[in-house]
């Protein structure tokens, strides 16, 4: 370990600020890049779920709505 | 060998074996990543000329060099997608854009944040910066012009055409690019390049390119999946698969 | 070949009609540069240093601004479908049309830059390079400029999006085009950025109408 305590690594020398901000954004977009066509993929399969019990499924309590 | 290239071409197929290959490389990225991170930014010494702002090399560099790969996987994918019609090829073409385009944007951010400690501003018209950024002007372009059509088929095939030529102006633009700045160099920026890097530092940086390598297949084949059942939301396959989930 | 000829006498033909069209892109140019000594402040000393550049990023514009309109009325009226049918070669059929642009712009504008480039207070002994330049590059500007228009000929709001497209494929033109004038300016010979426009228009010439061809091809289709 190169910096000697937690206080050290956050500051580096003054150009901490720089570096974190750095790293945090990369990891926010990586994060982004990976959640979004999970996400979309979880979606698409639920819609494509209801869709097919919709589809399957008999047509209940017609008379209600 | 050909029976390859036909699963290849089989969206099932392709769907099942990208799940099985994220399942070990995924959790196998975040660890190169995180231990990269960690031993880049804490067990490696300062540059004795920039100091500590250097760390930000173990992400502008990967970021910058997965960035620029990634243009020629999309330009390769879409020229197999023109010549031999593989529709997974198209696919794999429209999943690369907007990861590109992301991976470009932080070499740009990195690099902006980077220079503010090393040549005193946000932004310098260095040669690699402005190369950087026409890269992501070339990502996004196919990225709008793929959102421009209303038939994907022939958004497809566009952007394919897009990126082929943009793959052969890539390396005009660059060698112009530099030569540009050569003559244009101005005397503020004292960053002369430096060609030998200590193997305390070269080691994390390997370790991150490969990361960054990694995580960019991950990241096309979770596009490809999704890509791959929008497209064939209509099919057998995935109604059962939509089902059991 | 002939029909090629043709076809270009034939888009020359169409332009010559109308005149305030072709008029256009060079009101665009005059109007744009008109801009930059409001912009940027009457001195002439630094006026005459931005000139190079003024007058090549407003070529390009003008340049990009007229490209869009190549194919649009063919494509609307249907008579594009019948040349991808018609048993010519696409590829020099294509070429006619970007000649025929050439000519309805990039040449009038090399010709009257001139005038435009003494308004900035450039140099008269650097004119030549800047003609030249212009005569060069325009026409790859033309050809980058036809390649996507035939990508955005289909779609309904193209005009911004060929911008997208094509300014980043624009840049090694500018660079050279800018620095032939430059070279001039400092005294030494502008013959190698000249050499190298030269070059990107042959290298543009042999692969750009196969990219406009095949864009035309998926344009019509979709």
């Amino acid at each position: 370990m190169f910096f000697d305590s937690l206080q050290s690594a956050l500051y580096m020398d003054g150009h901490g600020l720089y570096v974190w901000v750095a790293y945090l954004v990369t990891l926010l977009v990586i994060i982004v890049v990976i959640a979004v066509p999970v996400r979309q993929r979880k979606r698409l399969l639920l819609q494509l779920a209801v869709q097919g019990r919709r589809a399957a499924g008999p047509v209940l309590r017609r008379e209600e709505d | 060998m050909w029976s390859f290239f036909h699963k290849l071409g089989s969206p099932p197929w392709l769907y099942s074996i990208a799940g099985t290959v994220l399942r070990y490389l995924l959790p196998l990225t975040v660890l190169a990543l995180a231990s990269g991170t960690v031993w880049g930014l804490l067990f490696t010494s300062p540059d004795f000329r920039q100091g500590n702002s250097y760390r930000i090399i173990y992400i502008h560099v990967p970021s910058a060099v997965v960035a620029l790969a990634g243009y020629y996987v999309m330009a390769i994918a879409g020229a197999v997608s023109l010549i031999w019609r593989m529709k997974m090829a198209d696919v794999a073409m429209k999943a690369t854009a907007p990861i590109g385009a992301a991976f470009t944007f932080i070499a740009l951010f990195t690099g902006a944040v980077w220079g503010k400690p090393t040549w005193g501003a946000w932004w310098v018209w260095d040669a690699r910066i402005t190369s950087m950024l026409v890269l992501l002007f070339l990502y996004l372009g196919v990225v709008a012009l793929y959102e421009a059509y209303d038939n994907k088929e022939a958004a497809g095939k566009a952007c394919a055409v897009l990126s082929l030529v943009g793959m052969v102006n890539i390396p005009i633009i660059y060698k112009s690019v530099d030569w540009w700045y050569s003559l244009h160099q101005p005397a503020s920026i004292k960053f002369t390049g430096e060609s030998t890097i200590d193997s305390s530092m070269m080691y994390p940086l390997l370790l991150m390119i490969v990361a960054f390598y990694a995580l960019f297949t991950c990241c096309l084949l979770l596009n490809m999946r999704t890509e791959i059942l929008r497209r064939e939301a209509r099919t057998q396959w995935v109604k059962k698969l939509a089902e059991g989930s | 070949m002939r029909f090629c000829l043709r076809l270009l006498l034939r888009q020359l033909a169409l332009a010559v009609r109308r005149p305030i069209e072709i008029g256009q892109p060079l009101m665009f140019f005059a109007m744009v540069i008109a801009l930059f000594p409001l912009g940027l402040g009457p001195d002439p000393g630094s006026l005459a240093g931005f000139a190079p550049g003024v007058l090549w990023v407003t070529a390009l514009l003008a340049n990009l601004l007229s490209a869009d309109t190549v194919f649009r009325s063919d494509f609307d009226d249907g008579s594009l479908e019948q040349l991808l049918l018609s048993p010519q070669p696409l590829f020099l059929s294509v070429l006619a049309y970007i000649g025929a642009h050439w000519l309805t712009t990039g040449l009038l504008l090399a010709l009257v830059s001139p005038v435009f480039a003494l308004m900035l207070n450039l140099s008269p002994a650097v004119i030549g390079s800047l003609v030249m330049g212009l005569l060069l590059g325009t026409a790859v500007l033309s050809l980058l400029g036809c390649v996507g228009a035939s990508l955005t000929v289909g779609l309904k709001r193209g005009g911004m999006l060929i911008s997208l497209l094509i300014l980043p494929l624009y840049i090694p033109v500018l660079i050279f085009g800018t620095a032939a004038v430059q070279a001039s300016l400092d005294g030494i010979s502008a013959v190698p950025y000249l050499a190298m426009l030269a070059a990107m228009l042959c290298l543009a010439i042999a692969l750009a109408p196969l990219a406009v061809a095949a864009g035309l091809r998926i344009s019509v289709d979709a």
